[in-house]
């Protein structure tokens, strides 16, 4: 469409530097005999202009709606070279080199979307990586979000449980029948699972509430979980509010195929990147302002990477924003049963489960891969009360179901409840453990923590550390931790954070005696940064 | 705002000179001087030798700017107001309705919150045949013994005829392939853990026993470099695709080897198509599908359109190149842009197959008009008659093709009998689909308790030989005596040899000779007949009386009685 416009400036643009010679005028009258007895009457410039603007506008308009136009000419040129290319084609010998077929602009945008460092540091890690014995000069891991400390308790269960399971799947009753196993079933996940699910959930959340089988569609992967809530919520050119620093594949989840953008609301370290509601407020006022239309508030609770908690207080306050501002909140809960704080966590659930109205707007997603240290099970979650959600989101969880066999083994896993408690509650001593002295380790090196009481990660602050106050500063620590520490951490501006110098380190991919390692690492590099100064 | 700025100018233009006379040549110089300051920048342009045009160009270009930016932006601030006064007026309603919203007393009565549009339809129920059918088959399931007035399911692809072989492999080796090797030790942390690296050790040596067992010769470098990139994108595990890879070369003949670094695994073969079709098609753009199709809902997240090319039966439906030509124009004159053609090999739900010289043909079809294909070659395992299943692949690998514009579908549901298991495949030529693919199957991930299974599974070469082999037996016997019965009742089928149906002309039995008395035969047979097949209108064949029978639900003494069942329904 646009291609027939530049053209005629440029045949033009020449003449235009002489300036106004009225004889020239004449000799191209013949041209434009239409709009110059307009211009040259009494209408002038005014209808001169006003005239092919409103040309213009119902082309424009007519574009939109047919796509498809007979009479202006730029369609045509590129039918025309299109239909050559296509006649060459053929009389090309017959199968040989031709153009290539080219693939849509949003799979372009996929695969050129550059990699940030929190990638970046991931392959690096998976090319060379850290073992004690085999690689001690390999790189060590504090960028994925994985809980290896509780890892064998979920070993030892399989090792005694998994030959029951193969043994009851002999009978036809048992959940490895073939009739159970092999079978199409719903696609968002088996009953059985569900209840197992709801039923893990509540005892994680640690309060009363009860979650409703009903209310749940199974997604493989948490990762999918938010995808389909954001197909569901927001339509292409929508967008959410989320609070930075946030979770690195947010951008993945919540923009790539569904077209919804992201509007992020910056939390401050003076503020102990505490959420507040004035911030939201501003941003979804600058989000209308460019003509976004705002769907949602997409939250995580325990934070990622911060590991802070919202507190029931912040919670009601915005659900009384989104009510006022009549938009939906995603709250991601994955790391609730990852808390080790004295700190309460307050689910989301809560307002599902009391309120009446806003019940509707309150999506949760959870997941297994964080609480049950399993990610590769890919178990994800979405919670809803919200009738039409849930239907949709049922119908496209056939994009990512979870195969019967990973379901058949987490039912039985859920189901030994014993097991479960004992599991969360290790789990939670180990990672308050391995917190407190990485957090220590951290200090003894003059580098403060955010105080955290979720997750896995510490919120590290490097400013000290960084030469220049940029974000460039911080990615010259981070590439210099990569590479001469050979630690990677994710740096702030991978999650989007404001301030630069904070870091995201995950513990829980180590082992204790791992920590005075990294440790000594992180302070070779913070000795090289510092004495310049 | 810049932009804003000058875009202000040419709207606001025609208020001010006509507020003053003095310009009464326009084009004829210096009188102009009054209006001169308010318009300065194009008044030299009009005045010069520019003149209407560049007066024309620039304003005119200036309103496709400020179009686009409000149709990017959607908000038309009061700044803005002539050209769009019904979206600053929305605007305004927009924002008394939230401040009123926040006056109300707290937690009180609000509009409803509002699902995204694309949400609402995917949300409503469905009213297509194919569903219903399925929905009423589960509420009452026919069994021999314990319910025989239940509705026998003929309307869902899924093949229990060799079940028993899975079942039997899967209780010798399910433990071994869960808990490990033969050294008894347990390796869970490479189910449980994004990284294995612990399992690093043990997937190559497993690699390179599934080489010596799939005796295929491929270069090892390329495992490194998918290993890295697998590790960080966290789908499959590479062993994982080693397998598929030397299944898929098993079952689609021996002539074609597939480079385990063109696979990417997804949950499903339904996942792998929408992820293709996300990667070669924009919203709007379309792809053209010959009918009878399978049902499918491809649509819903990626805007793309399918465009039916039909077939007929005096064809045997077999796929036409012109018709591919003339639905291509059509779609072209509408203004559509067709970006592929999606074909079924061996098609579903007829179940024929295309031969060398229609895939030639289709390739230069979509050469000539430079668009992709994608082959769903679902049911390559499946096949029974004595026609030779051609796959895509194999054309590819023996010529040089522009390879980049075919992409393969493949699936372990039905040639493994295991739907449940939901490990969809996509395999193609082109760097870019495979790279955007590889980043979107973190939305539909194969989990690893399944991937394990599978991969001892199918490097039990010896078992997948005879598995296929039995099953291809069994289901030839099946379709005999299927179609067998159906021609006892006058009913003919086309010629099929591959898949899991029949396609059974049933056009003599239904009154008036469209879709509704299809449709009314399809509810006779599910409500008398109490069975559930699918009617052709649900596959979009255009010709009416047709019906999709799967055959591979039943047990082989469950013929007669669906034979009889039908008798019933013909009778009346």
């Amino acid at each position: 469409m646009t291609r027939s416009r530049p053209s005629e400036p440029d045949e033009d643009s020449g003449p235009t530097t002489t300036g106004g010679g009225g004889g020239r005028g004449r000799t191209e009258m013949r041209v434009i005999v239409p709009l110059q007895g307009v211009v040259q009457g009494r209408g002038g410039l005014v209808l001169g202009s006003v005239i092919p603007c409103a040309l213009f506008y119902l082309l424009q308009l007519y574009f939109k709606r047919h796509r498809s136009e007979p009479t202006p000419p730029p369609q045509k040129l590129t039918e025309v070279s299109e239909l050559n290319r296509s006649l060459s084609r053929t009389h090309l010998p017959a199968r040989g080199s031709s153009a290539p077929a080219c693939v849509s602009t949003r799979a372009n945008s996929i695969v050129k979307s550059s990699d940030s460092p929190f990638y970046v540091g991931l392959k690096r890690v998976s090319e060379d990586p850290y073992d004690e014995l085999s690689n001690p000069e390999g790189v060590i891991q504090l960028g994925l979000a994985e809980n290896k400390l509780s890892l064998d308790l979920a070993r030892d269960w399989l090792a005694e449980n998994a030959k029951d399971w193969i043994l009851s799947g002999g009978g036809s009753s048992g959940p490895l029948s073939m009739g159970g196993i092999a079978n199409y079933q719903a696609s968002d996940g088996l009953v059985e699972l569900k209840v197992a699910v709801a039923g893990f959930m509540s005892q994680v959340m640690e309060r009363s509430i009860s979650f409703n089988p009903s209310q749940i569609v199974l997604t493989a992967g948490a990762a999918p979980a938010i995808e389909i809530l954001s197909f569901c919520l927001a339509d292409t050119g929508n967008a959410f509010l989320v609070p930075t620093p946030y979770y690195p594949s947010f951008d993945r989840d919540l923009k790539w195929r569904t077209g919804v953008e992201i509007i992020p609301v910056p939390c401050r370290s003076a503020d102990n990147f505490n959420l507040s509601i004035s911030a939201l407020d501003l941003a979804f006022d600058q989000g209308k302002k460019r003509g976004l239309k705002v769907r949602g508030i997409v939250i995580s609770n325990p934070s990622n990477p911060v590991g802070n908690l919202l507190n029931r207080e912040t919670i009601y306050s915005l659900v009384d924003f989104a009510r006022e501002k009549n938009i939906h909140i995603i709250s991601n809960e994955i790391f609730a049963g990852s808390t080790h704080g004295s700190e309460e966590f307050v689910s989301m659930a809560e307002i599902i489960d009391s309120e009446d109205l806003d019940r509707d707007r309150v999506h949760i997603v959870y997941g297994l891969s964080k609480d049950l240290c399993l990610p590769r099970f890919k178990v994800g979650v979405i919670y809803s009360s919200n009738e039409n959600v849930l239907a949709a989101a049922k119908k496209l969880s056939r994009f990512s179901s979870i195969s019967a066999p990973t379901q058949c083994l987490v039912i039985s896993m859920l189901s030994d409840i014993r097991f479960i408690q004992k599991f969360i509650q290790t789990n939670r001593e180990r990672l308050q453990r391995m917190y407190t002295k990485f957090v220590a380790g951290l200090k003894q090196l003059g580098i403060e923590c955010m105080r955290s009481s979720g997750g896995f990660y510490c919120w590290a602050d490097m400013r000290g550390l960084i030469r220049s106050y940029s974000e460039k500063g911080e990615l010259e620590l981070w590439n210099k931790l990569l590479n001469i520490a050979k630690i990677n951490v994710t740096p702030g501006s991978s999650c989007h954070c404001i301030e630069p110098g904070w870091f995201r380190c995950c513990f829980t991919t180590l082992t204790e005696k791992d920590i005075p390692v990294v440790m000594e690492r992180i302070r070779k590099v913070s000795e090289t940064c510092i004495s310049p100064r | 705002m810049n932009h804003s700025r000058s875009r202000r100018n040419p709207t606001r233009e025609p208020d001010f000179p006509t507020a003053k006379p003095p310009s009464p040549g326009g084009s004829s110089g210096g009188g102009a001087g009054a209006a001169m300051r308010l318009i300065v920048p194009l008044q030299g342009v009009v005045q010069g030798r520019g003149g209407l045009i560049l007066g024309s160009v620039i304003p005119g270009a200036l309103y496709y700017f400020f179009q686009l930016y409000l149709k990017r932006c959607r908000s038309a601030k009061p700044n803005s107001n002539p050209p769009s006064p019904s979206s600053s007026s929305a605007q305004l309603a927009d924002l008394s309705r939230s401040s009123s919203r926040s006056n109300l007393s707290s937690r009180g009565s609000v509009g409803p919150v509002r699902v995204s549009a694309r949400a609402n339809s995917i949300a409503k129920p469905n009213a297509s045949p194919y569903y219903i059918g399925l929905e009423r088959a589960s509420e009452d399931p026919y069994d021999r013994f314990d319910n025989p007035d239940g509705i026998m399911q003929l309307g869902l692809s899924e093949n229990r005829l060799s079940l028993d072989l899975i079942e039997t492999w899967i209780l010798e080796n399910l433990e071994r392939s869960m808990i490990g090797g033969a050294d008894g030790n347990l390796n869970i942390s490479g189910i449980a853990t994004y990284q294995p690296l612990d399992g690093m050790m043990e997937m190559k040596i497993s690699v390179e026993h599934l080489l010596s067992l799939l005796t295929l010769q491929h270069d090892l470098a390329i495992e490194a470099e998918v290993l890295s990139n697998l590790l960080v994108e966290g789908d499959s595990a590479v062993v994982m695709y080693w397998a598929v890879a030397g299944f898929m070369s098993q079952v689609m003949g021996t002539t074609v080897s597939f480079d385990p670094s063109r696979l990417v695994l997804t949950s499903g073969a339904t996942p792998a198509i929408e992820t293709l079709c996300f990667c070669l098609a924009d919203q709007g753009n379309a792809f053209l599908v010959p009918t009878p199709y399978y049902p499918g809902d491809m649509k819903w997240r990626t805007g793309v359109e399918l465009i039916p090319v039909h077939c007929r039966s005096s064809d045997n439906f077999a796929l036409s190149v012109t018709a591919l030509d003339q639905a291509f124009n059509q779609a072209r004159k509408r203004g559509q842009r067709v970006r592929g053609i999606l074909i079924s090999n061996p098609s579903n739900p007829i179940g024929n197959m295309l031969n060398k010289e229609t895939l030639y043909s289709l390739l230069d079809f979509a050469r000539e008009k430079n668009i992709h294909i994608i082959s769903d070659e679902i049911f390559a395992g499946s096949t029974y008659g004595s026609e030779e299943f051609v796959s895509m692949a194999e054309i590819l690998g023996s010529e040089d093709f522009d390879k980049d514009r075919v992409h393969i579908i493949y699936g372990l549901s039905k040639d493994l009998s295991l739907p449940g298991f939901r490990v969809g495949v996509i395999y193609s030529f082109n760097t870019s689909v495979l790279a955007a693919a590889k980043k979107l199957a973190r939305f539909s991930s194969v989990s690893a308790p399944t991937q394990r299974i599978l991969i001892s599974m199918l490097s039990d070469t010896r078992f997948i030989q005879r598995y296929i082999e039995t099953t291809r037996e069994r289901i030839q016997k099946m379709y005999v005596a299927f179609a067998a019965g159906l021609k006892q009742l006058g009913i003919e089928c086309t010629k099929s040899s591959a898949g899991l149906y029949c396609w059974a002309d049933m056009s003599g039995l239904i009154r008036p000779y469209n879709e509704k008395g299809e449709l009314e035969l399809w509810d006779k047979l599910l409500k008398i007949g109490k069975i559930n097949v699918t009617p052709g209108s649900a596959c979009h064949c255009i010709e009416p009386g047709w019906f999709r029978c799967c055959f591979t639900m039943l047990a082989e003494e469950d013929i007669p009685v669906v034979i009889k069942r039908i008798q019933r329904v013909v009778e009346t």
